[in-house]
């Protein structure tokens, strides 16, 4: 009676990484347990909190509602692969940690992918705009104060870096 | 919460679907978007014995805006179909209620026609395609069938799609430059489902003033609720008086339940004074587009 | 030069690593270990009749099934109570698994450990259980009436009565020229963190060790259990805190039936297993916390001077108590806030529900007191017709009183006396910043045009650094780089940072050369842990006296080696240098190398020590009193909590038609004495407000009449998003505390105490009716604004006068 595996063949920040798995194995599952990338974290499981996002060819998207299998060929982004090419922050998390983004941790990869595709698309929000942006995910540390600040300051970082990209590298 | 084991194809082809739902029949459930679906896998409150993933065919993430008609594929996604200037221009309504769906990262998975088809009564998309009497495009290998509007609705997460049938398209005729639309809500949180929330659309005359009115209530019944209230509002202008008349007519003939977020009283009246801004605000969206039509 | 760290906005140290996704969470560790998974009663009141376990054998990856009957030892006893009192007469806590009733949906009856948590509940859904459902009781009603019991052998559903009192409150309110009486209720809520419980364990059989991890807020008191539970010497027990992901109070309760199980199966299996709990489970098998139900009779003269008050509540706590009764004693004694009423009486019942248990959520009972208090104080000034900020003056305790002596047994068991304060001074600087004195002004402005506003006010002192201790180790390497260890946790409060502050600080070292460890059993093994917002007054304190400890033994090594005073000396840096004269010097890396002397030179350090070898030979290598190593452990015990303080005012707008509620401006005040890290306190705060508006607005465990909890997801227990949480404006006052060397006082519970009371007081002005229930929501509002219309609640009296 067991399940039949299918093989998954995914680019990760960078890097073509493979797996076999059940078709029901969650793709934020396939990330932390079967390629270990544990940046991404589970919070409920049912696509309301966040803290699970994940860059989908380039688009955010929630990876516990997402089947390993589904996103076979395709690209994803975590929040491991949005550091720089040398190593350093990337700019949304420099910017979390120039404003206090962040206090236990939990939510924060969820909001840096969500950051890091929202400000692709748009570089230069009102502070209004920064909130609607980050008003799908749910963080009970912060009262959201410094995440605003935050996506502010990325904003001032990508500008000032001359930023062109979503600065993916290969990690 | 981890879903239950489940036997999965991912066709690449319309042919392949139909012929694995077909195969499946009732064991089978389709995989467009996911985002109402693998939430209830995942808790096990549906357990089916094939999983059809058909986001890996072609054709079907097409979204086809001509001169008549917005064309939706059913693996478009919400973001994209909002995003889409044209079809915003030919459908207003599409986007106006999109705004209100969940959240942007939800939206860029999740499938509109997944949504009208997966019938929530407190889906916005849901209202959208009773009031504009959108048809639905249902296959199988047995052939195809048009379903059109609140026809297509039989009780909350019920619609007319059978074992073996999948929707393939949803196509709303582009409205009329003077036809004007709306959407509003009220809701716990940002991109909560609605407690309550009214589509309307007004048609205009040549005078500019109110020819026909139309209005779709979402969250209030087991299916969307659309009430006609043209003859309450045939000839009026710009009287929020007369919107305020004609919407609290439409709560006269709702009965809404209530549960843990909100009675039914005050379901009752959020109906009331959302009809009165929907009509009053598509009313002024059909005067805006009259004037200054594209 | 050092840079000065205490008091300063430093960066946390802790980010850089949590930001790129190097967090290592309980559900991160653990790669390749057995996962487990429970079967959960799905009745909130049953005796099992028999558990069916044959259609699980041989499923795929299934490793063992357990029910009550495989327990052994004492893991088959019922589970701890922590913090009894003879006031909780009948206390009672529950079994690991279930022995033979289950009292509230989400109980724990079978585990199940199987290869991967997918497998393992794949075999949980085909064990079967026959239960006999009993009537449950739900509610603090249906617990009072007293017809259906949740414990047989608990008469009444009465866990705790108790009462305190100064003086004679009923006599001296009877005799007040005015009198007044309030009901008051506050609904169920939970601190839901981000990240759920989660447990993972090793077991090494050729050592006969156990190495333990969970997402707790003490791991000392885990430890403690596990040893205790598993018949194992503490020693050979560990247990480490790893990073978690948020735990607001429901983390401090141990040891959960799961903190036990695992590592038992873990030795029993001889094989690492870990446990991560999912969301549903989190809804129904941690904790929740405030039900609560006030009625309040208060006597007061014209000046609105409370002669007498008398509270009497019923607090709902769940099936099971654990937590002993520590959040109704909390409301008890910090209902009081920072007024003086001349007399004072407080009754409760803690009553048994067929729900999950009640144990402390950041605030832990004080939100529950500050909204009976402040509410009467609102009543009061409507009743009289003055201000509600005069009222408030009217009664506070003025900083010529302090330290104030309430008379009560606070929860740690000491004598409630406020150290100090200054809550005039507060009132005035919040007054100031959200504009109190202009608000009439905007408020008719906005009637004119159809808008309804509201102003409210609330306030609060909260105990903070509650006994009984907790200490800190700082150690030199001879690399120069400071060790320093305590042993509560850290869940987002800033540790790392905060507690580098004070050693960098204290022994004149750069920030970066200091490395702290929090909640590791390996590291420091005495703590109590991480709640009632003391690990900043406890640990900080501890830490600092241990870093003094250090700066003086390294000054006295230094004074030898350079032949001085070692008053003459100050550290700059690492370096220890006489006064004024840096060529005349000694690196305090290399004192830890004089510090413990050895035959061996391993490396430049020890080697270039030598040149310092003062070669006493009058006395010992290593004098009498005296430890190798420049390191140092200490403690710190006070003699009571310190008590910090708060005010908020915030402006609302209730919409005339929908009755949605939003919040316009929200201003805090805050107290807690010299801050460490101005950046981080402020943090604490913006979340705790968000908490607390969550809780007046959003947040409300739904149980039906069955006792089954209908909105066990984040679908629908409403936590805010950033859309939900106004922008928050903070001032601090810093009243310093006498109480210990650091002058500091809590922060962590600060931002969520006086939510509740704040917003119905604000809602209240907007609506000209009374609010008495929270929380409320837009439908809740527009059917009051209904009962008004129709008299069945009083309008407040149409004007104020300014006394």
């Amino acid at each position: 009676m067991s399940e039949s595996l299918f093989e998954v063949q995914v680019m990760v920040n960078g890097l073509l990484r493979s797996g076999q798995v059940p078709a029901r194995r969650l793709l934020s599952d396939f990330l932390r347990h079967d390629l270990e990338l544990t940046g991404t974290h589970v919070g409920c499981e049912h696509g309301v909190c966040g803290a699970c996002t994940i860059l989908l060819n380039g688009k955010a998207v929630r990876s516990c509602l997402l089947f390993a299998v589904s996103v076979d060929g395709q690209e994803i982004v975590t929040v491991e692969g949005l550091v720089n090419q040398d190593g350093s922050l990337g700019s949304v998390q420099q910017a979390f940690q120039d404003s206090h983004g962040l206090q236990c941790g939990f939510c924060t990869p969820g909001f840096i992918t969500t950051i890091s595709a929202f400000l692709d698309e748009n570089p230069d929000p009102t502070v209004d705009e920064a909130r609607e942006a980050i008003a799908g995910n749910l963080c009970r540390c912060t009262g959201y104060q410094n995440i605003i600040k935050s996506v502010m300051r990325a904003a001032e970082i990508r500008r000032a870096t001359d930023f062109s990209g979503s600065g993916i590298v290969t990690a | 919460m981890k879903p239950a084991p489940f036997e999965y194809v991912r066709p690449s082809s319309r042919s392949g679907v139909l012929a694995a739902l077909s195969e499946a029949g009732d064991e089978a459930k389709v995989l467009a978007g996911g985002q109402s679906l693998i939430p209830l896998l995942s808790m096990r409150l549906a357990s089916p014995k094939v999983l059809v993933d058909i986001n890996r065919v072609p054709e079907f993430s097409t979204l086809h805006i001509t001169d008549n008609q917005v064309v939706i594929g059913p693996t478009v996604r919400h973001q994209e179909l909002f995003d889409s200037v044209a079809a915003r221009q030919a459908v207003p309504l599409l986007a106006q209620a999109l705004s209100f769906v969940a959240h942007p990262v939800i939206r860029n998975r999740g499938t509109s026609v997944g949504s009208i088809a997966h019938a929530d009564p407190s889906g916005e998309l849901t209202a959208v395609l009773a009031l504009l009497e959108g048809v639905v495009t249902i296959e199988s290998l047995r052939g195809s069938r048009e379903v059109t509007g609140s026809d297509f609705y039989v009780g909350p997460l019920e619609s007319v799609i059978m074992p073996g049938e999948v929707a393939t398209k949803v196509t709303f005729a582009r409205l009329p430059v003077n036809m004007g639309t709306s959407c509003v809500e009220v809701a716990r949180r940002h991109g909560d489902y609605a407690l309550a929330g009214v589509c309307a659309a007004v048609v205009l005359d040549e005078e500019r003033a109110v020819d026909r009115a139309r209005i779709s209530l979402f969250s209030i019944g087991p299916t969307p609720i659309v009430v006609d209230i043209s003859q309450l509002l045939t000839g009026s202008r710009s009287s929020t008086a007369t919107f305020i008349e004609a919407a609290r007519f439409i709560a006269s003939t709702v009965e809404p339940e209530g549960d843990i977020h909100a009675t039914a009283a005050y379901r009752k009246n959020l109906v009331e004074v959302l009809a009165a801004k929907a009509l009053k605000s598509a009313y002024e969206n059909a005067l805006s587009r009259v004037e200054s039509p594209r | 030069m050092t840079t000065r760290t205490f008091g300063e906005p430093v960066l946390r140290r802790e980010d850089p690593r949590l930001v790129v996704g190097k967090g290592r969470y309980l559900d991160d560790l653990g790669h390749g270990s057995y996962e487990a998974a429970f079967l959960r009663s799905p009745h909130a009141s049953a005796r099992i009749v028999d558990i069916d376990v044959s259609a699980a054998i041989g499923m795929p990856g299934l490793i063992g099934i357990y029910t009550y009957d495989d327990l052994d030892g004492r893991v088959a006893e019922p589970l701890p109570l922590l913090i009894p009192h003879p006031n909780l007469t009948g206390g009672r806590t529950g079994y690991p698994l279930a022995k033979e009733f289950v009292r509230h949906v989400g109980e724990s009856i079978v585990m199940v450990v199987a290869e991967n948590r997918y497998l393992a509940e794949d075999a949980v859904g085909m064990i079967e259980v026959l239960y006999e459902p009993l009537p449950p009781v739900v509610g603090i009603a249906a617990a009072l009436a007293g017809d259906r019991l949740v414990h047989a052998d608990v008469p009444e559903n009465i866990a705790a009565h108790m009462v305190q009192e100064v003086g004679d409150a009923r006599a001296a309110i009877a005799s007040s020229k005015n009198q007044l009486s309030l009901d008051l209720h506050i609904e169920r809520s939970a601190s839901t963190p981000l990240e759920g419980k989660g447990v993972y364990a090793i077991w090494d059989s050729d050592s006969g060790e156990m190495r333990l991890w969970s997402s707790t807020q003490t791991s000392t008191g885990v430890r403690a259990a596990v040893a205790a539970k598993l018949d194992l010497p503490l020693q050979k027990v560990e247990c480490t805190a790893p990073d978690v992901g948020g735990g607001f109070g429901v983390k401090i309760v141990h040891p959960w039936p799961e903190e036990i199980l695992i590592p038992w199966a873990a030795r029993l299996l001889n094989h690492p297993v870990k446990w991560t709990e999912d969301r549903r489970e989190h809804f129904i098998s941690s904790a929740h916390e405030r039900t609560q139900l006030h009625h309040v009779e208060v006597g007061f003269d014209d000046s609105g001077r409370i002669l007498g008050l008398d509270v009497s509540f019923s607090h709902d706590n769940g099936a099971y108590t654990n937590y002993g009764i520590i959040v109704p004693i909390i409301t008890s004694t910090q209902l009081l806030g920072p007024y003086k009423p001349v007399t004072y009486r407080v009754e409760f019942k803690s009553l048994y529900t067929n729900t999950v248990l009640v144990t402390p959520y950041r605030g832990a009972g004080r939100p529950q007191g500050v909204f009976a208090m402040e509410r009467t104080m609102d009543a009061i000034a409507d009743f009289l017709g003055i201000t509600r900020d005069k009222v408030r003056s009217t009664n506070f305790i003025r900083p010529e009183d302090m330290p104030y002596d309430h008379q009560l047994i606070f929860q740690d068991g000491r004598p409630l006396i406020y150290d100090s304060g200054d809550y005039p001074a507060s009132l005035e600087m919040l007054k100031q910043m959200i504009d109190w004195d202009g608000f009439k002004e905007f408020q008719h402005e906005a009637r004119k045009s159809g808008r309804q506003v509201g102003i409210g006010i609330a306030c609060y002192v909260e105990g903070t650094g509650v006994g009984p201790y907790e200490g800190g180790f700082v150690q030199v390497e001879t690399s120069g780089r400071v060790n320093v260890s305590t042993g509560l946790t850290s869940q987002g409060q800033g540790h790392q940072t905060a507690f580098a502050q004070i050693v960098a600080e204290e022994l004149g070292v750069p920030i970066e050369d200091v490395f702290v460890t929090t909640g590791d059993t390996r590291r420091f093994a005495y703590a109590v842990g991480t709640f009632a917002s003391r690990a900043a007054v406890m640990s900080g304190n501890a830490i600092a006296l241990a870093a003094r400890n250090v700066r003086s033994k390294a000054l006295r090594i230094a004074g030898d080696a350079l032949e001085c005073d070692p008053r003459d000396l100050e550290i700059i840096d690492g370096s220890i240098q006489v006064k004024g004269d840096p060529t005349h010097s000694i690196q305090l890396k290399t004192i830890a190398v004089l510090s413990n002397p050895l035959r061996y030179a391993f490396d430049e350090s020890t080697k270039a020590a030598t040149q310092f070898a003062t070669g006493d030979t009058s006395k010992p290598p290593i004098p009498d009193g005296e430890e190798p190593g420049l390191e140092s452990r200490d403690y710190f015990s006070p003699m009571q909590s310190t008590f910090a303080s708060g005010m908020h005012a915030a402006i609302v707008e209730t919409d005339p038609d929908t009755a949605e509620i939003k919040i316009l401006k929200y201003v805090v005040v805050h107290d807690c004495g010299r801050l460490i890290n101005p950046m981080i306190v402020e943090g604490q705060i913006h979340g705790g407000v968000a908490q607390g508006v969550g809780g007046a607005l959003y947040e409300r465990m739904e149980y039906d009449e069955g006792g089954q909890l209908l909105n066990a997801s984040f679908m629908d227990f409403l936590m805010p998003y950033a859309t939900e949480v106004p922008f928050i404006e903070t001032g601090h006052l810093e009243t310093l505390s006498p109480l210990n060397p650091l002058g500091i006082k809590g922060a962590g519970e600060a931002g969520v105490i006086p939510g509740s009371a704040l917003i119905a007081s604000a809602i209240e002005d907007a609506e000209g009716f009374q609010i008495r229930k929270m929380p409320i929501s837009p439908s809740e509002l527009w059917q009051l604004r209904i009962d008004h219309q129709s008299g069945l609640i009083p309008s407040l009296k149409a004007k104020e006068i300014q006394v």
